[in-house]
């Protein structure tokens, strides 16, 4: 008689929704978001921690999906690309990579919108040699660097605008 | 990867009483890895997030208090850190990923597992992996291996660089386990290979690593971070070089100094660091100190460049902190 695998219970905001549900703790957030949500706008490379595919925000921190249990975060609220629009207008962040063509195949660009939202909280935008060196947990294949970096730094001078804007 | 039971103990004493093939948790960005790898198996995972371990304090000594789960990125970014311990703040940055670092702990980081490429593969045999099974490194694909250090049975690196600066800094690790609590200072937490190369360091079964201690002699000035690898970012270091000066009047009353990607374990030597105790700086004295640092160095098949090319980053990660101008882990020109 095989035995059943044990679970835990797992309590989580995912863009703004609450999930509660009881899994085996051996279920990664990613495998949740992916398979047990439909949530596939957070992508699988690696698997592994190295390529920023899965990369997600928790409680506004951008961290590998693929590299965390769904039952290790009680009460965290997660972000996805899913969650990143706000009443159907694109994330400044998503309309800079389209606009600047930030990607050839996309399947990196769900990780590296969120490596770049929370890279604007961190603040470590201060020159376009920091954003690279801070960008540097999320690889794209097609080599979309340059782009990945001119969207960065356009919602960057875009922002310090708005708030000089706001300033004034 | 393999099913086991999840557990978030309440106390200390409830998370030290533990089953064997019990694995604790912390940020799980090594171990979840490991046991997607089937290296790491266990039947229990313990998380100690619940344990509030995860402060940054100053002691009365003027030293600092790490507190074992304060993420890797909360503690380079901690005010504390950056203004007084930059080498430390350095070193972490020059580490992992962003993402990483979010989530990585600083307990985390002294006990994550070697990075050795036949360690991760369980269709090789591995020492370190599987006792007595053999080592594949030796004299297999071992550009990335250690140099210092090494047994017969294991030439894999010890991969941190927070370590290394730790080590630099003379840190001391407090325990907690079911005997009470104890301190280990870091140059001694690792262990060498030798004949079993399976145990990385004094860890004793249930005992958890609590806080990690800086003592008041920070290096405020005159230190440096120099790490080479093979990308300028988000890779292990070939060789990495902690230094700290302590200076007066263009002479150096103490020098402390680590190695990280040559050795088995951060690398120390105290001899090396006595010879620039009241020295003025000097290419003569520089020299002088790698050699001694690296007495003992033993190539094996494919990474006898580390020999040529470790000299040659301590003496210039030396002239760094010697002239107080640290290494950018952004702007990665080395200077």
């Amino acid at each position: 008689m095989t035995q059943a695998a044990p679970t835990a219970p797992c309590r989580l905001q995912i863009n703004g929704e609450d999930y509660d549900a009881d899994l085996p703790p051996s279920v990664t957030l990613l495998d949740l978001l992916r398979e047990r949500l439909g949530l596939t706008g957070t992508k699988k490379g690696c698997d592994h921690g190295q390529c920023g595919a899965c990369t997600v925000l928790v409680d506004g921190r951008r961290v590998k999906s693929c590299l965390m249990l769904a039952v290790s975060l009680p009460d965290a609220q997660v972000t996805t690309i899913e969650g990143l629009s706000r009443k159907g207008r694109l994330h400044p962040m998503q309309q800079a990579f389209i606009d600047f063509d930030a990607f050839q195949c996309g399947y990196c660009t769900p990780g590296q919108i969120l490596s770049a939202v929370a890279l604007l909280e961190e603040g470590h935008i201060r020159s376009r040699e920091e954003i690279r060196e801070f960008m540097s947990g999320n690889l794209c294949r097609c080599g979309a660097y340059n782009g990945i970096i001119d969207a960065v730094e356009h919602v960057v001078a875009q922002r310090q605008r708005d708030e000089a804007g706001e300033a004034a | 990867m393999r099913s086991f039971s999840y557990s978030r103990p309440a106390s200390f004493d409830e998370a030290c009483r533990v089953p064997e093939r019990t694995r604790f948790l912390a940020g799980g960005t090594n171990l979840i890895d490991l046991m997607k790898s089937d290296v790491e198996r266990p039947a229990h995972v313990v998380d100690l997030k619940s344990l509030s371990m995860d402060q940054i304090e100053e002691l009365p000594d003027g030293g600092l208090r790490l507190g074992a789960l304060a993420t890797n990125a909360g503690t380079a970014e901690h005010p504390l850190v950056t203004g007084r311990f930059p080498l430390l703040a350095s070193a972490i940055l020059a580490g992992a990923s962003p993402q990483i670092r979010n989530v990585a702990t600083n307990g985390g980081n002294l006990n994550q597992r070697t990075r050795c490429h036949y360690f991760y593969d369980p269709d090789m045999v591995c020492n370190k992996r599987s006792p007595g099974s053999g080592c594949s490194a030796r004299g297999g694909r071992n550009r990335i291996m250690a140099v210092l250090g090494t047994s017969e049975s294991c030439i894999a690196t010890f991969p941190s660089d927070m370590c290394v600066a730790l080590a630099a800094l003379n840190a001391v690790v407090r325990l907690r386990g079911p005997d009470g609590e104890r301190a280990v200072a870091l140059r001694d937490y690792h262990r060498l290979p030798g004949e079993t190369p399976w145990i990385d360091n004094v860890l004793q079964p249930g005992e958890i690593v609590t806080s990690i201690d800086l003592p008041s002699v920070s290096f405020g000035e005159h230190y440096t971070y120099l790490k080479i690898r093979d990308r300028l970012s988000f890779a292990f270091a070939i060789v990495s070089v902690a230094v700290g000066l302590d200076m007066e009047s263009g002479v150096i009353r103490r020098g402390c100094l680590a190695l990280g990607g040559v050795g088995t374990k951060p690398w120390c030597v105290p001899e090396a660091e006595a010879l620039m105790r009241d020295r003025p700086p000097s290419h003569s004295l520089f020299r002088d100190v790698a050699e001694c640092i690296l007495e003992g160095a033993v190539a094996d098949r494919d990474n006898a460049a580390k020999l040529k090319l470790a000299p040659r980053v301590i003496e210039r990660a030396l002239w760094q902190a010697a002239e107080g101008t640290p290494q950018s882990q952004t702007c990665k020109t080395i200077r």
